[in-house]
């Protein structure tokens, strides 16, 4: 190796067009990134009415809410006393990570212990649990749920089900979109949908 | 005639003499056994894919509400559309087979070791390529499996720690799995094809720079432990062909339900979740991790570790020894690491139910410990 040779007017003049192609290649890169990213039409958040009358007790209906599977389940007295002592595990029986508005924080999660509505899409990868006897199980990577779509411990999914923002428009629909009076809540703030 | 416009061309660009010295008189080790097939089985079934799935890009549409209709024009209305869709299907198959295989021999022969550490790094970029290329084309009918394999996929990379709502955002391009999603999936599927093509090229070059492995695990130590390339190994690598092309004509006649699944036979429906969901064979080792480990960050981390623990074998190994034939307990761990994968694939195939759980728990402690114990493995005198 020979000691580097002085900087020279060429030097600096390479450096410096080296520097502005490098800068002019970043630049190119940013209209191919910005084209990759997602459109922006939001989803239609209009809100959805659901006829509870047709969900007989024990029953369930999916309903499409903002392009989410909403499940509104009708629990029976039977299920409704099982959920107020669990007799599996939970991992978050009392609901603290935040997946539900403040009105669906309670033993049943949902405004009134009857009707349970969540959003069917498993906190693991996604899929939706389907309903079996006493809760849901995933049938992909098979966590289980309870009927308040509480998750069970030891299991892929990590969280209980969201709660999707919804009220009473009179007493047999449910009206899912909107929060009762005097509540804030959506779903862009939960941990994990 | 042919002679004299083979050395214009070689006089103007030397291709002709190049072939000849890597494809004909390319000294090869004369006691390479049938696991060093899989190479040509795996160029053959490339070039397959290619073939039948340029011809598939003709008539299949990239559109969420058109997809599953094109591929039943493919099926019933394109003379023999179904004959290259059925090949195109087993071709990923007996692709994904045998690239299982041809890593396996170069993990058993160790293969990956010095000077060969680049033929072994293009080899796993390569896997890593193919399984996005399965995955994309996987999804591209469009049918219950296909949105589903796709909704686990999209949750897992979102579930990446940093980088996971960046990533899912680009592949989704959308906020649900829709249009934007399966287009981008579509031009996935022909980039990172393309990209095996390269990918290919370059491997070959670092085997032919590097001279092959061989099951001794020594190299040749004179030329009289050479034979040429041809008519030796054409005539080996013909009759490996001959009889991958038998197990592919026996898999797409009296197995298609290994090469497809019936429930992709129904279209996406984004409210329900097929009762059975399980993805292609070939990725069933990974599923069985993320239904063992009962985190979403951990099961994640272990699948992703279950692909890149191998590619960093030529550290982890730092045995002078190459083949695992003169390596008894490095045997048994290569022979324990397979047997791992099986059995987490299967574990994974029957939902860990009964002794599927235990075993396929078993089969994880197995196969990363292998990965766990290499490093400790006693150093022989060479
Ligand atoms: S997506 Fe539900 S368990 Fe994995």
């Amino acid at each position: 190796m020979t000691a580097a040779p002085p900087r020279t007017r060429r030097d600096v003049l390479s450096l410096a067009t080296t520097a502005t192609v490098a800068c002019g290649a970043a630049c190119a890169c940013v209209p191919f990134a910005l084209s990759l990213s997602p459109r922006g039409d939001a989803p239609d958040s209009a809100p959805v009415d659901v006829d509870l009358s047709k969900i007989a007790p024990g029953a369930q209906i999916t309903a499409s809410w903002r392009s989410l599977p909403i499940t509104i389940i009708h629990r029976t007295a039977q299920t409704i006393s099982a959920l107020k002592t669990p007799d599996q595990p939970l991992r978050d029986p009392d609901s603290h990570v935040h997946q539900q508005p403040d009105y669906a924080r309670n033993w049943h999660r949902s405004l009134r212990p009857e009707f349970g509505v969540y959003v069917a899409v498993c906190t693991h990868l996604g899929c939706i649990p389907a309903l079996d006897d006493d809760g849901y199980t995933c049938p992909c990577h098979g966590s289980g749920f309870d009927l308040a779509g509480r998750v069970l411990v030891n299991q892929p999914a990590p969280y209980n089900l969201p709660v999707p923002p919804h009220d009473f428009a009179s007493a047999t629909t449910l009206r899912l979109g909107i929060n009762p009076d005097g509540h804030t809540f959506d779903l862009s703030g939960i941990v994990q949908l | 005639m042919t002679r004299g416009l083979l050395h214009w061309i070689d006089t103007r660009l030397p291709v002709v003499s190049a072939a000849r010295r890597e494809f004909r008189d390319y000294p090869m080790p004369v006691n390479l056994n049938g696991f060093w097939n899989f190479g040509a089985i795996l160029t053959l079934s490339l070039l397959l894919m290619l073939a039948t799935g340029l011809t598939l890009a003709l008539t299949y549409v990239p559109n969420a509400g058109l997809a599953f209709a094109s591929i039943q024009t493919i099926e019933r209305g394109v003379p023999a559309g179904w004959l290259i869709r059925l090949a195109h299907q087993t071709g990923a198959t007996l692709f994904m087979g045998a690239l299982y295989l041809h890593i396996f021999r170069g993990l058993y022969y160790g293969s990956y070791k010095a000077p060969r550490e680049l033929v072994w790094l293009t080899g796993m970029a390569l896997l890593a390529c193919a399984m996005v290329t399965a995955f994309a084309g996987y999804v591209l009918p469009w049918g219950q499996m296909s949105h589903w394999g796709a909704d686990v996929i999209t949750g897992a990379m979102a579930g990446l720690p940093v980088v996971g709502p960046t990533l899912s955002h680009l592949v989704l391009g959308d906020t649900h799995l829709g249009d934007v999603f399966l287009h981008r999936l579509f031009v996935v599927h022909f980039a990172t094809a393309f990209a095996i093509v390269g990918i290919v090229v370059v491997h070959v070059a670092c085997v032919h720079v590097a001279a092959p492995n061989d099951p001794d695990g020594r190299d040749p130590r004179s030329p009289r432990e050479t034979v040429p390339f041809h008519p030796y190994f054409t005539a080996k690598d013909l009759f490996g062909l001959a009889l991958a092309g038998g197990v592919f004509t026996a898999l797409a006649a009296f197995a298609p339900g290994i090469v497809r699944e019936a429930a992709n036979l129904a279209p996406a429906n984004p409210l329900r979740t097929p009762n059975d969901i399980v993805p292609a064979w070939y990725f069933l080792p990974f599923y069985g991790l993320l239904q063992i480990v009962p985190s979403k960050t951990l099961g994640l981390f272990a699948s992703l570790a279950a692909i890149v623990l191998p590619g960093l074998m030529p550290w982890l190994d730092r045995s002078p020894i190459r083949s695992a034939r003169h390596r008894p307990g490095f045997r048994i761990g290569m022979i324990l690491m397979a047997a791992g994968f099986v059995t987490l694939g299967l574990a994974g195939a029957h939902h860990l139910q009964g002794l599927w759980g235990i075993a396929g728990r078993i089969a994880a402690l197995a196969y990363f410990g292998v990965f766990v114990a290499v490093p400790f493995a006693r150093r022989h005198p060479s």
